[in-house]
């Protein structure tokens, strides 16, 4: 007798094998879930099915047309071929149809070896071009410091134009003209730089081509490593190390610090820092910025912007600086990390091993792509040079391993040199959604109270997981005498990742129906760790895989508190004073303007349009 | 509303209209074509302040406004003529010498397709077929159908257009 089914539960069948689904689900979906393979280049998971590239065409017994497996709902009852000999030919025919628009440089493509189409050609079989097509060309956009667009890559599966207008919110990207004209882009066929990009990378991240790729730093790079007469620094930011190893076929997750520490050297870097020394520092500034802040209020009934944002991830800095200018004054005036850390390099470390900071170069290893544009403000030029000179992507990273023959899964463990790679568990999570949250609280607690924050393991739960806004409250008991004015008060903390959430939360906080005295906001989905310049293929489970790792690295650690950090501690007393003290002033903080969201100085017409393509 | 014809209207007077028309759509989706359609009626094409007026307004982002306009072939960002000239290249007109009229139309006006005369009297546009194929090659200028014409005639062909404008 047939077992009953539950509602809404739908039984059919994929490639020979009995598969359920909830109805409503996706041909895909089902596959997925009984763990057929069906491949696609433009499904995003957590996105409504675009349909765009067809590759995931399937065969479906009794209908005429074949389907897209993304977009076609199952039924019960349905017999599916993903592998038959009409569908193959089917998905051979669609992805050489791609390759005779694209730009084929596979052998010096960036992305070679790290691409999907290259990959689903070589697994498809395809040995011949059936369509010699007309490559479709299309400028190279080179204007940001983040990011290079190639439009000749581009396949027009939209995923970046879904990561940029439904993750980010900010629609930078849209597909503009029709046909074989259409280029995803910017409005009026501007560059990057033209438009509120903010070089998240978010779209690099998706990018299943060589179409948008970060602004490579590698040449620069290996110039300054074979330079004898320059000092190189380096720092890596505390994302790196739950994530290279994936580089290197290492399952998410993997944490490879001392691996990596090892490889640097190997490298030549005359010295291998850690990012996490500044974001330790960053707690110390950051904190009394926000004790200074409330005490203003509270205490003296003075005004001061409230609630405070967090300033580490600088895609959020741009987006505040292009749509939230009312709130600048909210930010704290805190440098991130990687630009505190360059500020002290060319200044206290310099001065400490008597290195001249003109031939001193600071290499940060980061997973981010904005950070190449935060290197390149203007304003982080306080030491009298440029503060950090190059900016490596996790990805560029593990291609400069590759390139100098070291395979990392067999290195020895290393370790960071002192002072500036002396770090507490606290700037770990840094690289996590509500890290920062919760490593300030680590420390703000136990300055107005004294004793450690009473929580499990140190960690604030409410404000670690991967839901998007996170809301959360802290009343402060047993204030010591100099904070008496937070005796009974009630923090209200806010954390919020991906910039669409942070879109949403902000304009709650706007129309003042959320009252909040202490914001964090990371730009990416799942923060640092799901940064534009990570490992590819980044989802949810890769995401959560990675927090876990920087978790654990965190426990791992004997200090756990930014403010128990000996190197900080020594810092102050030999050169900065005391947070925000006149040095800190000058070489750790910032300012921040607001930016115009369309540069107006041109009038070109829409480039691309129609009436350029009709003849 | 009465809709006016470009030449009698600023930016600035057509951004107060649209905001009206705008508001009517408040919380519909689906605003942005006819919004667009309305904005080009009123200024005969559809100028990047008016686009990103627009944009700002429906909160959509304006690379997604300015998808739209560069998708539809009716929309135009360049101020156009007084006069659409089309020739028709669909296929009866392309066998029947269309693309000699095109040629011979863009040596008379000086201007490629896409583009419009000095004098803002004549845009150059081409036509995917009118459904007059028993008359190819077609032209139309504005409303007007023109068959069977011959690429050694457009000086002629054009003449009464040239006129018209004088006479105003």
């Amino acid at each position: 007798m047939p077992k009953t089914q539950d509602i809404g539960v739908l039984t059919l069948t994929i490639d020979g094998i009995s598969v359920e689904g909830q109805e409503g689900d996706t041909i895909l979906k089902a596959a997925q879930n009984a763990g057929i393979h069906i491949p696609t280049l433009c499904f995003l998971e957590g996105h409504s099915p675009l349909g765009a590239c067809r590759v995931c065409t399937v065969e479906i017994e009794g209908r005429p047309a074949l389907a897209a497996a993304c977009t076609m709902p199952i039924q019960a009852g349905m017999t599916i071929w993903s592998n038959s000999k009409r569908a193959r030919e089917a998905r051979r025919t669609v992805v050489e149809l791609l390759l005779s628009e694209h730009e084929g440089d596979c052998t010096t493509c960036e992305r070679s070896g790290d691409c999907e189409l290259q990959d689903l050609a070589r697994d498809l079989g395809i040995r011949e071009l059936h369509y010699p097509g007309e490559p479709a060309g299309g400028e190279r956009d080179e204007s940001t410091a983040g990011l290079v667009r190639d439009a000749s890559k581009c396949i027009k599966c939209r995923r970046c134009v879904t990561a940029c207008t439904a993750i980010q919110s900010i629609g930078a990207i849209a597909p503009q003209g029709r046909g074989y004209h259409t280029i995803i882009g910017p409005a009026f066929a501007a560059e990057l730089d033209g438009v509120a990009c903010v070089q998240c990378g978010q779209c690099a991240a998706v990018c299943p081509t060589g179409a948008i790729t970060e602004r490579s730093h590698l040449k620069d790079v290996e110039q300054v490593l074979d330079d004898q007469d320059l000092y190189v620094v380096v720092q890596t930011a505390p994302a790196i190390r739950a994530a290279l190893g994936e580089e290197f076929s290492l399952p998410p997750g993997s944490l490879v610090t001392g691996k990596m520490c090892t490889a640097l050297r190997r490298l030549g870097f005359d010295a291998v820092f850690d990012t996490d020394f500044a974001a330790d520092l960053t707690i110390l500034e950051e904190g009394t910025e926000l004790l200074t802040r409330l005490r203003t209020v509270l205490k003296e009934g003075k005004e001061a912007p409230l609630p405070m944002f967090t300033s580490c991830s600088p895609g959020w800095i741009q987006y505040a600086e292009y749509y939230w200018p009312q709130m600048l004054n909210n930010l704290s005036t805190c440098k991130s990390p990687q630009q505190m850390f360059g500020a002290l390099a060319k200044t206290y470390y310099a001065g400490k091993v008597g290195v001249d900071p003109a031939m001193m170069r600071v290499v940060s290893i980061m997973p981010c792509t904005a950070k190449k544009f935060e290197a390149e403000r203007p304003e982080m030029r306080s030491s009298g040079y440029q503060d950090v000179d190059y900016v490596l992507t996790t990805r560029e990273l593990a291609a400069l391993i590759k390139r100098a023959g070291l395979n990392l899964p067999e290195l020895e463990e290393g370790q960071m040199d002192a002072p500036l790679g002396l770090s507490t568990g606290a700037a770990d999570i840094f690289a996590n959604t509500g890290g920062v949250m919760e490593a300030a609280l680590r420390t703000v607690w136990e300055i107005v109270t004294g004793v450690p924050l009473p929580m499990e393991n140190l960690h604030v739960k409410p404000l670690t997981s991967l839901e998007g806004v996170k809301v959360a409250e802290v009343t402060f008991k047993k204030c010591l005498p100099t904070w008496d004015f937070l005796e009974g008060v009630t923090a209200r903390l806010a954390v919020a990742h991906g910039l669409s959430n942070a879109s949403a939360l902000l304009k709650r906080i706007h129309s003042g129906e959320e009252p909040l005295h202490f914001v964090e906001i990371m730009t990416c989905p799942g923060g640092c760790i799901g940064g534009g310049g990570q490992p590819r293929f980044t989802d949810d489970s890769v995401r959560e895989a990675r927090i876990q790792a920087i978790f654990a690295e965190d426990e791992g650690k004997e200090l756990r508190k930014s403010h128990e950090n000996p190197g900080v501690m020594a810092l102050y007393e030999e050169f900065l004073g005391e947070p925000l003290g006149h040095r800190s002033h000058t070489l750790l903080h910032t300012t921040y303007a607001k930016r115009p969201q369309v540069k107006m100085d041109e009038n070109n017409p829409i480039k691309g349009s129609h009436q350029k393509n009709q003849t | 509303m009465k809709v006016q014809t470009h030449d009698e209207l600023s930016v600035e007077e057509v951004r107060t209209i649209l905001d009206s028309i705008i508001e009517d759509w408040s919380d519909q989706e689906g605003a942005l074509i006819p919004v667009l359609q309305s904005a080009q009626n009123l200024l005969g094409y559809l100028p990047k302040e008016i686009l990103i007026h627009i944009s700002e307004k429906l909160a959509i982002p304006l690379s997604q406004v300015t998808g739209v306009v560069s998708f539809y072939s009716w929309f135009s960002t360049v101020p156009r003529g007084k006069h659409i000239v089309r020739v028709c290249l669909g296929t009866a007109c392309y066998v029947r010498g269309g693309q000699e009229v095109l040629a011979a139309m863009k040596d008379n006006l000086g201007i490629e397709v896409g583009e419009t005369t000095a004098d803002k009297n004549f845009s150059l546009e081409v036509g995917r077929c009118f459904g007059a194929c028993g008359l190819a090659p077609v032209v139309m200028i504005g409303e007007d159908v023109h068959q069977r014409v011959k690429p050694t005639k457009i000086k002629e062909l054009l003449a009464p257009y040239v006129q018209k404008e004088d006479n105003e």
